[in-house]
């Protein structure tokens, strides 16, 4: 049951993003001045590449945040 | 490291100067673009870091872990617009990290100053992006460097961006290769007979240089849902390759070796840490950000990440934006990170002398953390503090707490000029 573990995550992820994608309406460009404020960029903010950084040599996991992925050692 | 600190200044204060030159209002009525080479936005971050706790895998998961960054980064983005209607971009950026770390100067605690006990570690990239002015969709390269003392990288990589018809949908594709030389430096104590230090000042011995070798493929998409929620997916694979151990890094065993190890032969039951050559990780996170109102958003990310050595984690945040005004906003954060350790790590003194991968390094142990903060941003129509080209200051500060008993503290100040 353990071993399954990550795979049901992935499906459980990818079903819950087919929903939702599927559920979204066509939004038009004159509709969007909410989702243009700067503060609904989907990326990390530039003010937080230090705190990304520290946390990836801090713990195990890593990636898929907009941090660095390699590349320097981190071994501190 | 002054003269470090005052090229980057004179460079950044250099870059200033020719911004207000280029960027000199032009009166023109008519729809005219220039074709110029042009300075979109130029970001100073920086960043200060400290840390303590007390169980450094340089001394076999026992000991200070007391360490301090410095951080900054200087980006400076141009671009310049083709016949036909490209957008050819160029990003350099400028990294320079200093360190001082409690754990590294056990390495050789009789010298007065072991090699790695403090470090500057600089990095240039240059990122060059081609982008169609219409669609959106855009093609790039990336080329980067790392330096410091025991440690070069060079890095290349491909970006990839697709826009659908109606900009409501974005996928990403950013392909990343590292490869990269360590200078294997050793634990006084068990270094083999004639093996230095690395240090180049007390000896000339030799030392190994050994590679790592990193390639990951980071694909996105993003996804509009409503005029107020917007969501993105991200899958990251990656594959590590070469010397993936710290080999300064000891482990204490709970019995002894019928053989010993370093000059004398007399090392019974401590050796340098032993991992697998090889790594695959796969991190896959969502984003959700929220318009709740005039007042209000909401930020989410998830991340699931899971990988060859057993590490397990789920990490989740949440930051809210509160705008006081359309300029000025504060937004609290929280992030939650609960991780599965490896299989391959045991406490001081606890792994079993017939293994054959072991760590006593606690940042891959099973552990929680809590990661707390506050970013304030101003940006102001006018410019911060009146000064029109100083379009954003951003200030955030976070208190880190990990179940292993470290804590952190961190400062982040960015700025970015238009």
């Amino acid at each position: 049951m353990k071993r399954n573990t990550p795979v049901s995550m992935l499906s459980l992820l990818c079903l819950g993003v087919a929903v939702t994608a599927c559920s979204c309406s066509s939004v038009k460009a004159y509709q969007k001045n909410r989702l243009n404020d700067s503060e609904m960029e989907l990326s990390a903010r530039k003010v937080q590449k230090f705190e990304q950084s520290f946390q990836l040599y801090r713990e195990g996991g890593s990636g898929a945040n907009g941090g660095k992925s390699g590349g320097g050692c981190g071994c501190n | 490291m002054r003269k470090i600190y005052l090229g980057v200044l004179a460079l950044y204060m250099s870059i200033l100067a020719s911004h207000a030159q280029t960027t000199q209002p032009v009166k023109d009525s008519s729809n005219y673009q220039s074709r110029q080479l042009k300075i979109d936005e130029v970001n100073f971050v920086s960043g200060y870091y400290h840390q303590t706790g007390n169980h450094s895998a340089v001394t076999g998961g026992m000991g200070d872990e007391t360490l301090t960054d410095f951080a900054n980064t200087l980006d400076i983005q141009l671009s310049k617009l083709t016949k036909n209607g490209y957008k050819n971009t160029f990003q350099f950026e400028l990294g320079i990290d200093h360190y001082t770390s409690a754990s590294s100067d056990k390495i050789d605690p009789n010298s007065i100053s072991s090699a790695s006990m403090q470090d500057t570690r600089i990095y240039p990239s240059l990122n060059w992006t081609r982008s169609n002015e219409k669609t959106g969709n855009a093609f790039g390269l990336t080329a980067s460097y790392s330096h410091e003392f025991d440690y070069q990288s060079v890095g290349a990589g491909l970006n990839l961006t697709r826009i659908s018809a109606n900009k409501n949908t974005q996928f990403d594709l950013k392909v990343q290769a590292f490869l990269d030389t360590w200078k294997v430096i050793l634990p006084v104590e068990l270094r083999p007979l004639g093996y230095g230090s690395g240090s180049g000042k007390d000896d000339n011995r030799p030392v190994d240089n050994k590679p790592r070798n990193s390639f990951s493929a980071s694909f996105s998409l993003s996804q509009v849902l409503s005029t107020r929620l917007q969501a993105m997916l991200i899958v990251e694979p990656s594959y590590q390759h070469g010397l993936l151990a710290t080999e300064y890094q000891r482990v204490y065993f709970n019995g002894n070796f019928s053989t010993g190890v370093g000059p004398d032969n007399d090392i019974f039951n401590e050796r340098i840490e032993s991992l697998p050559g090889s790594r695959y990780k796969l991190p896959i996170a969502v984003r959700f950000n929220y318009f709740l109102d005039d007042h209000f958003i909401i930020r989410t990310f998830y991340r699931y990440y899971t990988d060859s050595w057993g590490i397990r984690a789920h990490t989740a945040e949440i930051e809210v934006p509160i705008k006081f005004t359309s300029f000025v906003s504060v937004s609290p954060y929280y992030r939650y990170n609960n991780q599965q350790g490896t299989r391959y790590f045991a406490p001081y003194g606890q792994h079993s002398v017939n293994e054959k991968y072991y760590t006593s390094d606690y940042d891959l142990s099973t552990l929680t953390s809590n990661f707390v903060g506050l970013n304030v941003r101003l940006a102001p129509p006018n410019g911060v503090f009146g000064i029109q080209q100083f379009n954003t200051l951003e200030l955030r500060a976070g208190h880190y707490m990990r179940s292993t008993g470290l804590t952190s503290n961190i400062v982040t100040l960015a700025m970015k000029f238009k």
